[in-house]
């Protein structure tokens, strides 16, 4: 099975309707197991309990800028492949992206008041995943602007591949300037800092997380597909003769 | 989760995890109603006597 093959999306909606199942049992399997361990997690000798906060706002903030990057893979697939599903694919995924961004903010939010003593800093790292979720709300805002989604395809992409330039920003805010927010702990040069005590239950709720947007992802592309066809037909029947 | 285990600021914690798990439920009840709504709509389509140009049907969907 090749991306040429997934181009049409009959075949798409088939092989999707046979994987989703499956899929979503694992997800829940696995989203079981990262929250029981979270909350059996030991609690941090300086941070206490609220660390785990942690389980539930890394895995949202390392989405929040995966999906972005999904959707810039799609833009590419829309402006230079004109692969059939690649707006479809960007489509579906912002209103996803945009929830796991919000919920990197609040969680990041919640667990930034007991610690640092404030709910919010407009520093470097929480400003530009700030201005990340109002892009993910502009997205959204043009595609439901524009009719033709043709046309709103080809606009959301170059807004997409635009708005890429923030996720290094995002990424490397906290080694450029000066922040609040701690620096990478896990992606780094020379590995992780966390104790396995930490790390492994982080881990299995970031690939929780991970499939959860992919069931999500797929499971809205499948709707998007089956609304694109409710317009086609709505004007075939616009433009029938009346009996 | 034990509230009296999780020290002096419980209120954050489950705040956050209950917000979390309020969110996911929200999209997986948006995308589960949304593609019943589409289905719905298809078939209504095709009961007026609009068909693709394929001939396949909501019958037919995977």
């Amino acid at each position: 099975m090749t991306l040429i093959d997934l181009a049409n999306p009959t075949r798409f909606l088939s092989l999707t309707a046979r994987i989703l199942p499956p899929l979503a049992l694992v997800t829940a399997i696995l989203l079981a197991v990262g929250v029981t361990q979270s909350v059996m997690a030991p609690d941090d000798y300086q941070q206490g309990a609220t660390v785990k906060i942690m389980f539930i706002h890394v895995p949202n903030a390392w989405l929040s800028m995966f999906v972005w990057g999904v959707m810039s893979l799609s833009a590419l697939g829309t402006l230079v492949w004109r692969h059939p599903l690649a707006d479809v694919s960007a489509k579906a995924a912002a209103p996803i992206g945009a929830a796991f961004t919000f919920l990197a903010l609040v969680t990041g939010s919640l667990w930034g008041r007991p610690m640092w003593g404030t709910y919010w800093e407009w520093d470097a790292r929480l400003t530009s995943v700030l201005i990340l979720f109002l892009m993910y709300l502009g997205l959204i805002a043009l595609w439901r602007a524009v009719e033709d989604p043709s046309r709103a395809a080809r606009a959301a992409a170059v807004l997409t591949l635009v708005g890429a330039i923030n996720l290094p920003i995002i990424k490397f805010s906290v080694d450029w300037w000066n922040t609040l927010h701690q620096p990478a702990s896990v992606m780094r040069i020379g590995g992780a800092t966390l104790d396995r005590a930490f790390l492994i239950p982080l881990l299995v709720m970031a690939v929780a997380f991970s499939l959860l947007f992919i069931t999500l992802h797929l499971a809205a592309m499948r709707n998007e597909i089956l609304r694109r066809r409710v317009r086609t037909l709505q004007m075939l029947q616009a433009g029938k003769p009346s009996a | 989760m034990n509230a009296m285990s999780l020290g002096p600021y419980a209120s954050f914690i489950i705040t956050a995890y209950a917000l979390v798990t309020a969110v996911v439920l929200i999209l997986i009840v948006w995308v589960v109603l949304d593609h019943r709504r589409q289905k719905e709509r298809l078939r209504a389509l095709e009961a007026s006597g609009v068909t693709r140009r394929s001939g396949r049907g909501t019958a037919d969907l995977p």
